[in-house]
């Protein structure tokens, strides 16, 4: 049970992490395709800071805070290329940022091969190879749960979040451009500026969601399998919950169950009986958010003008 | 000298292949309400927009207080305490009205927006000017009207002392406009100095002090109202003398050709019937109009009608034959024409040339195919025949791409293929809605001759002078209900407005 509720708690910050990320980047006016390519950026730049602060030998308090942050500036700087084509260039945001997904992976094997010197796409980080810091210090115990840190930047950041949207000036005025640009213009609000602003937010979160799945959960990665889907399964997270905060902590969960049973299923008797396949847990939140969207999109409400470019001079 | 508080002098602005405003001055006076008159693309609205700072004219200058300034963006206007109540509102439905009012100009708490404070404020303006608004309302649940009231506080809330309403009347009954009348008088006599711009003439008449007048982007000069009559202000408007009541004969009304039996239509953006149980009969050789505030169920109705929509009860029988169900097709086939409200969604395809636009639902006839190949030459020869007929002015002729036409020439071609498709029923919605005061003209014209040929008529419009003048019998919807029937000769813009407002309604018979 405690394994359960471990996974499931890793997988949900995961999800809210980057579905709150695509809810900033859509509440500004673009969509946000790209976080599945950001997540994968993000990692990528996470598992090499800690490889090269484990060489540097810094403490790993330190360390965590580093390469979290590393994370998420990775992340900014890959989302500046979806800001730049959606904002400046006006380009179709699905199509700039299925362009940036396929690039995210590839980019990341190339990477990874190039530190190896050989031909694997495979870092490792665990404790056997790294002394001063390792994916373990990522962790901590509760009695008898881990936790780790991820899941404490996914709470403070939905707690974020919420009082940003709608308590502050910024937020007020990011989902107003996400909603009606023209109004925001008329009343004196710089559309392109919190556009960017939305997307860099994403960028941010998303980089840091992509580490958060990586790291905690195992001691190497291999970047041919980019982050397996869950950029996507983030989308679905923030449909479900409505591109609202409060919406997505509960959807992430939801979807956490799911994603968590594929990891832990043998060790649950009665699932274990039932001697199905892995591939079946494997499927299971991605058939979870079809079968949930199927019904619930109908009903849902996406910011208006997401995914129209917003041009100052047409009439 | 005159105490002019804004001047805007021989400004220029071009947009690709137009020139939106060409060499166009307009002073305004301190404390007087000045209107701007012209035709839909006559310029007004790219004036305004210069002033308001959203757009940057290529030659002019403006000057506020007799100083020269450079509005680049509206926080300079807004800085210039310039207001505008755009024509469409620039509101966020989503917000609350409170928010909408103080987004831009947020009073701020440290880092949290104060809406406490905010909120007093507006409490505060809304109860000293009469505009009643609820402030936790979200704006897509308030009407047009509380909407527009919404508008007229983001300015009050800036503080502005020049205020730009343009077309404010457009979406509002009559009584709302009156009392929005009111409420710029209060204002004149607080000193504000009012821009009012508008293309109808007995409004202009009722407020107004001066009135500066626009034609096809040139400055025609200024007039003093008080002074100036309704036929010479119409004649510097359009530029020639314009019969502004079209002229037409008795209605002999014979058989029932439309037969419309409580008619329920669900709505697509709320759970409410957007059509509650509406009935009609038009007959031949009568014009019935739909009259109603914009929303108020017509669009649904007719799309009922012609099949683009699905109703959930009730009966629609053409000519004694039940089409409750049919194809699109087989309602046009029956003869049924009709010229839709959106013109550029359901009434052409853009991008395919003017000739394939004329036989969008006759490409199959045999007159035009065989075998399945289009008869090219068949195609073309029909589409110059109408465009000669009725006059549709393009580029290249039959081959011009309907997209790149004027609205005007858009609607007329649309006009020429319903009416030449012989029907026995009209369906006309909003055909006149954003045309010059001559295509309006012209396409009453057409709708009139049909009725005189015997043909029956459904008209929606929006538009009351348009509904009192060509109809032989209205009908009002409102809330997707039809709430009363009138004779337009014994009736009044009045009459009619309180039933659209909802404020009075007939019982239903039996």
């Amino acid at each position: 049970m405690w394994l359960l509720l471990k996974y499931t708690l890793l997988y949900a910050s995961v999800l809210a992490l980057v579905a709150l990320g695509g809810m900033f980047s859509e509440r500004s006016g673009i969509i946000n395709i790209a976080l599945e390519g950001i997540m994968v950026i993000g990692g990528l730049m996470g598992v090499v800071m800690i490889n090269i602060l484990n060489a540097a030998g810094v403490p790993a308090a330190l360390g965590v805070i580093l390469t979290i942050l590393a994370a998420g500036l990775a992340g900014m700087a890959y989302s500046s290329l979806l800001a730049f084509s959606a904002v400046n260039l006006k380009a179709d945001q699905t199509i700039g940022g299925t362009a940036l997904n396929l690039l995210a992976t590839a980019l990341a094997v190339v990477i990874a091969k190039r530190i190896n010197g050989s031909d694997s796409p495979k870092i490792s980080y665990n404790s056997t190879t790294n002394k001063a810091l390792c994916n373990l210090d990522f962790s901590f115990q509760v009695g008898k749960l881990t936790l780790n840190w991820f899941i404490v930047v996914a709470v403070v950041a939905l707690f974020a979040a919420w009082f940003v949207l709608y308590r502050t000036r910024f937020g007020m005025r990011l989902m107003s451009c996400g909603e009606h640009p023209q109004a925001a213009d008329s009343v004196g609000i710089n559309v392109y500026k919190m556009r960017w602003c939305g997307v860099l937010i994403s960028g941010v979160l998303g980089g840091i969601g992509g580490m958060a799945y990586i790291v905690p959960a195992v001691g190497d990665w291999n970047f041919e399998i980019g982050v397996a889907g869950m950029g996507f399964l983030a989308l679905a997270v923030m449909i479900f919950g409505q591109w609202k905060p409060a919406g997505i902590a509960a959807a992430a969960l939801f979807f956490a169950v799911f994603r968590a049973m594929a990891n832990i299923f043998d060790s649950i008797a009665f699932l274990n009986a039932m001697n199905w396949p892995k591939e079946i847990y494997n499927m299971m939140p991605f058939i979870a958010s079809m079968v949930v969207l199927a019904f619930t999109s109908r009903n849902s409400r996406a910011p208006k003008a997401e995914g129209v470019p917003y041009d100052k001079g047409s009439r | 000298m005159a105490d002019y508080v804004i001047e805007m002098l021989n400004i220029t602005k071009e947009f690709p292949g137009i020139k939106a405003n060409d060499d166009v001055t307009l002073q305004l006076k301190r404390g007087e309400i000045h209107a701007l008159l012209g035709e839909n693309g006559a310029g007004k609205s790219t004036l305004m927009s210069v002033l308001f700072g959203l757009y940057q004219p290529e030659k002019g200058i403006i000057k506020k207080d007799g100083k020269e300034v450079h509005i680049n963006n509206p926080n300079d206007a807004t800085a210039l305490r310039i207001g505008m109540v755009h024509q469409h509102f620039k509101l966020v439905e989503c917000f609350t009205v409170l928010d909408n009012i103080i987004l831009g100009a947020e009073p701020m708490n440290g880092v949290v927006v104060n809406r406490a404070s905010a909120r007093k404020r507006v409490l505060e303006l809304s109860d000293r000017y009469g505009l009643k608004v609820d402030p936790d309302a979200l704006v897509e649940d308030i009407s047009v009207g509380m909407q527009q009231r919404v508008e007229i506080l983001k300015m009050l809330y800036r503080d502005n002392e020049i205020l730009i309403f343009d077309e404010p009347t457009a979406v509002l009954t009559p009584q709302e406009i009156d009392e929005l009348m009111e409420i710029m008088k209060g204002f004149k006599a607080e000193g504000k100095s009012i821009l009012f711009i508008t293309h109808k003439l007995a409004e202009i008449k009722a407020v107004a002090d001066r009135c500066s007048v626009l034609r096809k982007g040139k400055y025609m000069g200024t007039v003093e109202v008080a002074d100036t009559s309704v036929e010479e202000m119409s004649r510097l408007m359009v530029g020639r003398d314009v019969e502004l009541v079209s002229t037409k004969g008795e209605s002999a009304p014979g058989d029932v050709i439309l037969k419309v039996e409580n008619l329920t239509v669900p709505s697509k953006t709320s759970k409410k019937d957007a059509v509650k149980s509406a009935s009609l009969e038009v007959r031949a050789g009568e014009i019935v109009c739909l009259a109603g505030i914009e929303g108020n169920g017509q669009t649904e109705f007719v799309h009922a009608l012609t099949g683009l929509e699905k109703p959930s009860a009730g009966a629609v029988t053409l000519l004694g034959r039940d089409i409750t169900h049919a194809p699109i097709r087989q309602r046009s086939k029956l003869g049924m024409s009709h010229i839709p409200e959106d013109r550029h969604k359901h009434g052409l395809v853009l991008d395919y040339p003017l000739e394939y636009n004329m036989v969008l639902q006759r490409y199959w006839e045999k007159g035009f195919q065989t075998g399945g190949f289009l008869k090219s030459r068949a195609i073309r020869s029909y589409s110059d025949r109408l465009i000669e007929q009725y006059d549709v002015r393009s580029g290249q002729g039959s081959v011009t791409i309907a997209r790149s036409m004027s609205g005007g020439n858009q609607q007329k071609a649309i006009v020429a293929r319903e009416i030449d498709k012989d029907p026995q029923l009209l369906i006309a919605v909003q055909p006149t809605r954003g045309l010059d005061v001559g295509a309006i003209e012209y396409i009453h014209k057409q709708i009139i001759a049909q009725r005189d040929a015997g043909k029956a008529v459904l008209l929606v419009s929006l538009e009351l002078d348009e509904v009192m003048n060509l109809s032989d019998r209205i009908l009002v919807m409102y809330e997707g209900e039809i709430v009363g029937e009138f004779d337009p000769k014994t009736t009044d813009t009045q009459t009619l407005g309180l039933y659209m407002a909802g404020a009075k309604r007939m019982d239903k018979e039996g």
